[in-house]
């Protein structure tokens, strides 16, 4: 079945990662997000890899009145309908301590504007009884911690979200994969102290792209992240509260 | 953009550099930050010495830059981003029926890495990268994006092609490709009992691609005796699976290229060739780029790293110099596996570029106290002979031998200093091998 893939967030090195992965399988990609002249070279990459159709959309997730706009353009689309969500943003937790607007504007891009998104799309994909989300937590959403708590709940939030939307989405023959990276090298991390293990974008694409074709639920990437919170969560609480990890 | 302050290394891990580098993943970004700091370019760090270092300053990581922008399959001309690497062009476009004319030894090296020291591959008649190249866009240090052409602005493109970064940031870039039949490689390797067999071997060679690995331990009679490979693209032969890449988890030990070793594993590797030769389909990238199949294998040569000497020589004295030089090395026992005799074509797109007609001799040593003297004889030899030695390989090289090596230096000092005159672009190399004319 021709398969479409919507990627939001598509600056992301992630997010380009796995847009040249889906393009060279042959699918459809959108690339939203809110940099143009950057979608629009993503978009020409994409379709000099592979992708028969490769378009730049507009897509700004504290927005919601240019979501039609994209449901609209997907709805056109023959086969099955995917959407990978990497937006999400992570301001110093202090620059949010001093300014608590900023606990709206990350919680907004990284939860609340995905998942108002979503609520609008995943009709589009029941009807056709088939395709899959994937959606970018992170590992700081296991457990809040002082450096930053506010992204890392805003991203538990939205692991939360995912959770309940494989639920539904299951009954009706679609899937969603959740991701929980550990450090990826990214625009997000790069020159932040105390960076360890880091993953290139380019392999946790790889995994994304895997964990779907496997219909995983969970996944952690790089793999050994999901042992390090293990342990990481089972930390008493006594203990965890006077650590700085 | 935030900067990131850490230590980065050229290739052969002995020159090192501390310095902030911004690694802009758009457009954007890079022209935000070049408002406020205007600095050098650096690829993917494969040039081994201090090419792509800017200790104490700041440096531009172009990899994230890495989009193709367009592609005429009519023509096989391509437009893409600088910070793609030419592996990757590779892997995309040799299904479609093209690959880069010119390709280095490694498919890491990114487009403007490639046209920045203007390399040359196995196939020394199609010339050097730099002539492949239609235009770029430049990002100078007036803050302006040009379009730089061969014919339009022949100064700038000739500057910057070889010119190791100091015109600005290529941004992007729009080169020929060449058309290829299939992507698999017929591979004729041939024993070679010395050196005079090995020159007239190359020189007669009719393959598209060819190269020549030499046992660098080898005196007297067997002196230059190796391995010839010569490549062709192989028609109806079902492509064999490219071979996995393995890494080099850490640094080897001192031990691990001693000269009893090296000499042991040179007589082997070359009696792998039967004496009647061999001939095997391989994948094309394991032909081009046989050393990316190990990551890092630049750990093999241990924590202190290693030095490449690499010289071209005219024909004339080729022959003379390589015998003086060759000797010296197997007698120093210091010489690596990795010694490498290609032909060299004459073409050149750029007042630095290395090439030139005759041959390219290449080798490896594992760092230590003797290897200074030995290369500074070995470039010595190199002068005398009317060669020059490559900048994307040196580490050891003086300000006079680069200047007695390369006749235009002055143009392109004059080049370089009329489009960056604040040297903002100097780096390392610049500094150690005066290449902007300041003096030390
Ligand atoms: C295993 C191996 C085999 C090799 N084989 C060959 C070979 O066969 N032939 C050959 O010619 N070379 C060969 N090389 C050398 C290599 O091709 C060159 O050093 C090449 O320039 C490396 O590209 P890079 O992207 O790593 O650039 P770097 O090493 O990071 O930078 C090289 C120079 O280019 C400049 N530069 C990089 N990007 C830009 C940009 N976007 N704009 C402006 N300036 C820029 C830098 O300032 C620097 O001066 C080999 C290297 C290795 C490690
Ligand atoms: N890097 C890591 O170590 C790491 C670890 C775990 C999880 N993650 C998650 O991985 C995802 C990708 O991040 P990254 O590391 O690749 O960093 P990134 O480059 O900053 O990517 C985040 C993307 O989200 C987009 N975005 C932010 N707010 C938006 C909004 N309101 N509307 C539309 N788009 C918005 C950004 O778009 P613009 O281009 O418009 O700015 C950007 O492209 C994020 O969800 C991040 O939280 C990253």
């Amino acid at each position: 079945m021709k398969q479409t893939w919507l990627i939001l967030g598509a600056s992301s090195a992630m997010a380009r990662g796995f847009a040249r992965r889906v393009s060279e399988t042959g699918a459809d990609v959108f690339l939203a997000g809110r940099d143009m002249d950057d979608l629009n070279r993503a978009a020409a990459d994409c379709h000099l890899r592979g992708a028969p159709l490769a378009e730049a959309m507009r897509f700004d997730a504290r927005k919601p009145a240019g979501f039609g706009a994209i449901y609209e353009k997907l709805a056109a689309q023959d086969g099955a309908l995917n959407v990978a969500v990497f937006v999400g943003s992570m301001p110093d937790q202090a620059d949010i301590d001093k300014d608590p607007a900023l606990v709206d504007a990350t919680i907004m891009d990284s939860f609340t504007g995905p998942a108002r998104f979503l609520q609008g799309f995943v009709p589009l994909m029941e009807e056709r009884g088939c395709g899959t989300v994937v959606g970018i937590a992170s590992v700081a959403g296991d457990r809040g911690r002082i450096g930053n708590y506010v992204y890392g709940a805003a991203k538990a939030g939205f692991a939360t979200y995912l959770s309940g939307l494989r639920n539904r989405l299951t009954r009706v023959g679609g899937h969603v994969v959740t991701v929980k990276p550990g450090f990826v090298d990214t625009a997000m991390t790069w020159g932040l102290p105390g960076m360890f293990l880091v993953a290139s974008p380019d392999d946790v694409a790889r995994d994304i792209q895997k964990a779907v074709s496997k219909k995983k639920n969970t996944i952690y990437t790089p793999f050994f992240w999901r042992y390090i919170m293990l342990i990481i969560t089972h930390i008493p609480e006594m203990i965890f509260k006077k650590m700085s990890i | 953009m935030r900067w990131k302050t850490a230590e980065y290394k050229g290739w052969g891990r002995v020159l090192s550099a501390r310095g902030d580098t911004a690694r802009p993943e758009r457009l954007a970004t890079l022209k935000a930050l070049w408002k406020e700091t205007k600095a050098p370019a650096i690829g993917n760090l494969r040039s081994y010495g201090d090419a792509a270092l800017n200790d104490g300053g700041k440096a531009i990581d172009m990899t994230r830059l890495d989009r193709l922008i367009a592609f005429d399959p009519d023509t096989g001309i391509l437009e893409a981003e600088a910070g793609i690497t030419i592996g990757e062009i590779a892997r995309i476009f040799a299904p479609k029926g093209w690959i880069p004319t010119v390709l280095p030894g490694t498919g890491f090296a990114t487009l403007g890495g490639c046209i920045s020291n203007d390399v040359h591959g196995k196939n020394h008649k199609a010339g050097s990268f730099g002539q492949h190249v239609i235009s770029f866009d430049l990002l100078g240090a007036n803050g302006r994006v040009r379009k730089v052409t061969p014919d339009a602005t022949p100064e700038l493109f000739r500057a910057t092609c070889g010119g190791i970064g100091q015109t600005g940031v290529i941004l992007s870039a729009k080169i020929q490709l060449a058309s290829i039949g299939s992507e698999v490689m017929d591979v004729r390797e041939t024993r070679v009992e010395n050196l005079t067999e090995f020159m007239a071997l190359l020189d007669g060679s009719t393959a598209p691609y060819c190269v020549g690995w030499i046992d660098a331990t080898a005196k007297g009679e067997h002196l230059g005796r190796g391995i010839l490979e010569e490549g062709s693209v192989a028609y109806n032969a079902p492509p064999p699976k490219p071979k996995s890449a393995k890494s080099v988890p850490m640094n080897a030990p001192r031990f691990f290229l001693s000269s009893p070793i090296v000499r042991l594993f040179n007589q082997l590797y070359l009696r792998r060739i039967p004496v009647m030769g061999q001939r095997r389909i391989r994948a094309m990238q394991d032909f081009f780029f046989p050393l990316d199949k190990v990551l890092n294998w630049n750990r093999l040569y241990g924590k202190p790293g290693f030095h490449q000497f690499q010289c071209a020589l005219p024909d004339g004295t080729a022959h003379e110099a390589l015998v003086r030089m060759m000797d010296m090395i197997a007698s120093s026992h210091l010489a690596s596996p990795l010694t490498v005799l290609k032909r060299m074509g004459t073409g050149r797109a750029g007042m630095m570029s290395f090439p030139m007609g005759g041959y390219s001799f290449a080798l490896d040593f594992p760092n230590g106290k003797a290897v200074a003297g030995l290369v500074g004889e070995l470039e010595e030899i190199t002068l005398q002979a009317g060669g020059r030695i490559y900048l994307a390989k040196d580490t050891l090289a003086t300000p006079e031998m680069i200047a007695a090596m390369y006749d235009e230096l002055p143009e392109f000092i004059a080049a370089v200093n009329a489009a960056d005159p604040e040297h903002k672009f100097a780096t390392d190399m610049v500094r150690r091998l005066n290449l902007r004319g300041t003096g030390k």
